[in-house]
């Protein structure tokens, strides 16, 4: 009866390149598996989801692989609105290997607290999902449906911790402002297929573009705006820090880096797929919101003591640091640096902050605390956890031969090729916010070498496994990506769309 | 040009052997500190010893281009690679960075600051002497940048953790300072980059290629690299950091800072700012002469007014290093050729400086000038190493600071054609004034300190008016520290005074080496 329904329709079932999708369907499996395994094994044996979670994501690292190394160029799915290309598959590696740093990170926390552990992974890695879908999606109806997939779970996740008053505050902020962004960003989404009459953002190319109606520049400055609110960009920032805080740490680590990526990934897709034809509605708007961006965040990163409410600020700042080529990727023959600075940017921040993070989580087993004055004096009693940190900081300061460096180095860089007097103004504001920077990251490093022990407590702390393996991880990508930063250049270079400006 | 690229692993060597000292440290337990100092030594020895096998090989006929060329892949997405080379004027402060590293591991070996920690303490200073070394070499600008920032942290921690009182306020600034220079200077070697058509970062193409951008765009990118390196030399008004750091530092650090790291600085300007942006370089020769010539003066009004030795001494860096600017804002072959030595010279004998100062303060636990008193006739050999640096730094003739002093002023006489002679004939004349205040304050150090008897607080004879035999008693635990120079201190220092004699005795042993280098660089800017 359904195939008749079908002929009536006209419908012809879509050929699916299931080699394309197969790291989509791998972390779909890994949930199913997941949520049925949790409601059958017993509470001790939970801990196995972590691992389940874990080699999903690894597993799922093997297709993006051999896609990449397969030379049948970019593929194409459903019309043209799901493709695989560099892009999505670069992105898609970050997402897959992030996700499962954080996981590392998780493992011990979940277990030891007093949580739904199976629901947990459910959501994580529903929300990478998402992520993933994210970066292949070219239709504004398929950004839509991910951008929701990795927003739900990720409210959730913040108020994971449901008898703390402070998590419950984190998810509910979280929620309301992000429906919010997610409103402005679908009513600014359907004037652009009112105006386009299509909802694929190649259609969308052609028709917004040359003389800009009214209505066509409220379409793009809506969207424009719903992105900033996913990116934390000043002005849109204010759900972060308390988001940040509340959130129990390895979500934190989660919503700064995956989250935050994923709206960037976004953001990127629709400026250099969708509407490239105007940028000179975006690119103002960029450009202040980059400088707005760097410089709050970091002002207000000097003020904090809270190590976590700190690095929600440094976070905010370092999403100026990622805007600011953006402000520019029309300008000359700019577009190919300024993509591949995002993407760098994207890789050694995920790299470090992840890496900080677990600085975070392992000190707090020890201190219960995540005030700054908790690191006083940590290089004296764990000189291998304080090393890592000065490292990771450092980093995120953007010091070379640090992973950072090549990631403030690339942004600078794609700014001044534009070669516009607002490049040269913004790369200014920029050189100067990166020296703010240290004005906190410093300090933490101060309390590390400098500082006493509170309490002069200076029993060792004991890291579990998965979080010295994360450390691990991420303190050798942030070594090896800062001295050969080739690497890191890399993927972001090829990780250029088929169809950017003029291309 | 085969002769230039033979035997090119040697500089790569000896950049980063001190990073294998560094691992190897690393698994080493902090409970052994004797095996950690010995390894840390070992390893700044053979770093040295491939520093003077570099020596040995380096073809002197040909100082003025770059040898021992090495160029491979790094960055290729941007157009960096690593590529080194030395010349006649990196190669003096390359080794000067190696033996400076030797000797200050040989002072350490019982001296290490509080709070001790040999371990961590070495092991910075040996990636220190890796960004030292770098720098120097480097033939890109991203590879200098890298190395340059390298410094950094490692000077920021040897500050902070085993500085003076005030340690953190002094290494903070430090690195804000820095930090604000070098921002800037990246985003003027980006602007460079682009300006000469986004091709490479490699130094001699740029410097072939930097002197075709327009006047006014050179005039703003080398504002950019202007501050950078100012604020490392450092020069009026960016000096403010100086005596901070300088003070707070523990001896090694002060000995490295004041020997080694300021000089990257003077470097930038020879080897980048000025060849690569001639038009620029002779708009703005002026004004760096200007801040130069206030430099000196107010360097050595400072002194004057120091009560601290090693803050006076700190004081007299920003002076010597405004000699050292003024002879390269004369763009001058003759003013660089004292540039470079005066670089040279100032390292060894501030140097020298900071340990005096460091081993006083280690044996009168003050460095405050009013109390110290008859250093002469208690420690002898300790004053008399002090009496022949300050005669060193006031530039006596015959000893190596001479050399850098007054040809630096001689070269303000006749500046680089199209620049103004009367501007820099009354430089000269301020300058000629900045030496005889500088042999004020620094005979003056010198006569408080060492002259005179020794005062009743540190075991002075009891004939002192305020002296009682009674009050001698209470401070014995002072007097036992007291003592004249160790066999390490001797095994440290003899270098540099052997070192400051020579180059005093027999400059054209540096000369020799640094003008054809200079004259390259010259060249550049048509002169």
């Amino acid at each position: 009866m359904l195939s008749t329904l079908f002929a009536a329709a006209d419908w012809a079932a879509p050929t699916i390149d299931y080699h394309a999708i197969a790291p989509e369907i791998i972390v779909a499996a890994g949930i199913c598996v997941v949520l049925l395994a949790d409601l059958f094994i017993a509470d001790r044996s939970k801990w196995l989801l972590s691992t389940v979670a874990g080699f999903t994501l690894l597993g799922a690292f093997i297709p993006v692989l051999t896609l990449a190394l397969s030379d049948g160029g970019p593929r194409s799915l459903f019309d043209g609105r799901y493709a695989i290309d560099d892009f999505s598959l670069v992105l898609k590696g970050l997402f897959l290997l992030s996700a499962y740093v954080i996981v590392l990170l998780s493992t011990t926390h979940i277990e030891e607290g007093d949580y739904y552990q199976g629901e947990y992974w459910v959501l994580m890695l529903s929300s990478i999902l998402g992520m993933m879908m994210m970066t292949s999606s070219r239709d504004l109806i398929s950004i839509f449906v991910a951008l929701e997939f990795l927003s739900i779970p990720a409210y959730m996740l913040a108020a994971w911790r449901k008898r703390d008053a402070k998590s419950n505050e984190a998810g509910v902020k979280y929620f309301l402002l992000g429906v919010f962004a997610s409103a402005v960003m679908l009513y600014g989404m359907s004037l652009l297929y009112g105006v386009a009459n299509s909802t694929l953002l190649s259609d969308l190319a052609s028709e917004i573009s040359g003389d800009l109606t009214a209505i066509r520049v409220l379409a793009v400055v809506f969207v424009v705006v719903g992105f900033a609110f996913k990116v934390s960009a000043v002005p849109f920032h204010t759900w972060a820090p308390d988001t940040y805080e509340g959130a129990p740490t390895p979500v934190t680590a989660f919503l700064s880096v995956a989250s935050k990526a994923a709206g960037f990934v976004a953001l990127v897709t629709v400026l250099y797929v969708a509407v490239p034809g105007a940028a000179d509605v975006w690119q103002p708007l960029i450009w202040v919101l980059a400088a707005l961006t760097m410089t709050v965040g970091n002002v207000m990163a000097l003020r904090q003591t809270n190590i976590v409410r700190m690095l929600a600020y440094s976070s905010i700042a370092q999403g100026g640091f990622i805007l600011m080529p953006l402000a520019v990727a029309a300008e000359g023959n700019s577009s190919a640096a300024v993509l591949r600075s995002v993407v760098t940017y994207l890789i050694v921040y995920a790299a470090t902050n992840l890496g900080m993070f677990g600085i975070i989580l392992a000190v707090s087993r020890k201190t219960r605390s995540g005030e700054l004055a908790s690191f006083g004096g940590l290089f004296s009693y764990a000189p291998g956890l304080g090393a890592l940190a000065t490292i990771f900081l450092a980093s995120l300061a953007g010091i070379p031969p640090l992973a950072g460096w090549i990631g403030k180095f690339s942004a600078f860089q794609a700014v001044l090729e534009a070669g516009t007097t607002w490049g040269y103004v913004l790369a200014v504001i920029g050189a100067v916010n990166s020296v703010i920077a240290f004005g906190y990251y410093g300090n933490v490093m101060r309390e590390m070498w400098m500082r006493p022990v509170p309490n002069g407590d200076t029993s060792a702390i004991a890291t579990p496994a998965p979080l010295k393996l994360a450390l691990g991880i991420t303190g050798l990508a942030t070594l090896a990506l800062g001295i050969l930063p080739g690497v890191a250049l890399h993927f972001g270079d090829i990780a250029v769309f088929s169809s950017a400006f003029g291309g | 040009m085969d002769i230039l690229r033979d035997h090119n692993w040697v500089l790569s060597v000896g950049t980063f052997l001190p990073l294998a000292g560094v691992l190897v440290m690393l698994f080493i337990p902090k409970a052994e500190e004797q095996l950690q100092k010995a390894v840390a030594l070992i390893t700044a020895l053979a770093t040295l010893g491939v520093g003077v096998y570099t020596l040995t090989l380096f073809n002197y006929d040909r100082a003025g281009e770059m040898q021992f060329v090495a160029q491979t892949n790094w960055i290729s997405v941007i157009k960096s690679t690593y590529y080194i080379g030395i010349d006649g004027i990196s190669l003096p402060l390359y080794i000067l960075s190696m033996v400076i590293t030797v000797l200050v591991m040989i002072y350490s070996w019982d001296h290490i600051p509080s709070p001790g920690n040999p371990k961590a303490f070495l092991m910075l200073m040996l990636v220190l002497q890796t960004g030292m070394a770098g720098t120097f070499i480097s033939q890109d600008l991203i590879l200098f940048f890298v190395f340059f920032e390298l410094v950094l942290l490692p000077m920021y921690f040897m500050i902070g953790v085993w500085g003076g009182e005030n340690r953190q306020y002094a290494s903070l600034k430090f690195f804000l300072y820095t930090m604000f220079g070098s921002a800037l200077m990246l985003v003027a070697f980006l602007a460079l980059f682009f300006k000469t058509g986004a091709e490479s970062f490699a130094i001699p193409y740029l410097v072939e290629n930097g002197g075709a951008i327009a006047k006014n765009t050179q005039v703003w990118i080398f504002a950019g690299m202007f501050i950078g390196f100012a604020v490392k030399v450092p020069m009026f008004p960016f000096h403010t950091w100086l005596p901070d750091a300088h003070t707070q530092a523990p001896t090694q650090g002060s000995v490295i800072l004041a020997a080694v790291l300021l000089k990257l600085g003077t470097y930038g300007f020879i080897r980048i700012a000025i060849p690569m942006l001639p038009d620029a370089a002779m708009e703005w020769a002026p004004y760096i002469g200007l801040l130069s010539v206030i430099g000196i003066i107010y360097g050595a009004l400072g002194c004057l007014a120091q009560t601290d030795m090693k803050r006076l001494i700190a004081f007299s860096s920003v002076a010597h290093m405004g000699f050292v600017m003024l002879g390269i804002s004369t763009l001058t072959s003759f003013g660089m050729n004292a540039a470079v030595f005066g670089m040279v010279a100032h390292g060894l004998i501030t140097g020298m400086l900071f340990f005096v100062a460091g081993s006083v303060k280690e044996r009168y636990h003050t460095l405050e000038i009013a109390r110290l008193s008859g250093m002469l006739k208690q420690v002898p050999h300790l004053a008399w190493i002090l009496g022949f640096c300050v005669m060193a730094s006031l530039g006596l003739p015959g000893l190596a600071g001479f050399w850098g002093e007054f040809p630096a002023i001689l070269s303000a006489y006749s500046p680089m054609e199209g620049l103004s002679e009367t501007t820099f004939r009354i430089y000269m004349v301020i300058a000629a004034m900045g030496t005889v205040l500088a042999a004020a304050y620094l005979l003056w150090l010198f006569q408080r300190t060492a002259f005179g008897e020794p005062t009743a607080e540190f075991g002075g004879s009891t004939s002192d008016a305020h002296g009682h035999d009674d009050h001698s008693d209470h401070d014995d635990a002072h007097h036992s520290d007291i003592h004249d120079v160790t066999i390490y201190e001797w095994v440290a220092w003899t270098p540099l005074l052997i070192g400051i004699v020579l180059f005093g005795v027999m400059p054209n042993l540096l000369f020799k080496l640094i003008d054809p280098a200079v004259a390259a660089i010259v060249t550049q800017i048509g002169g």
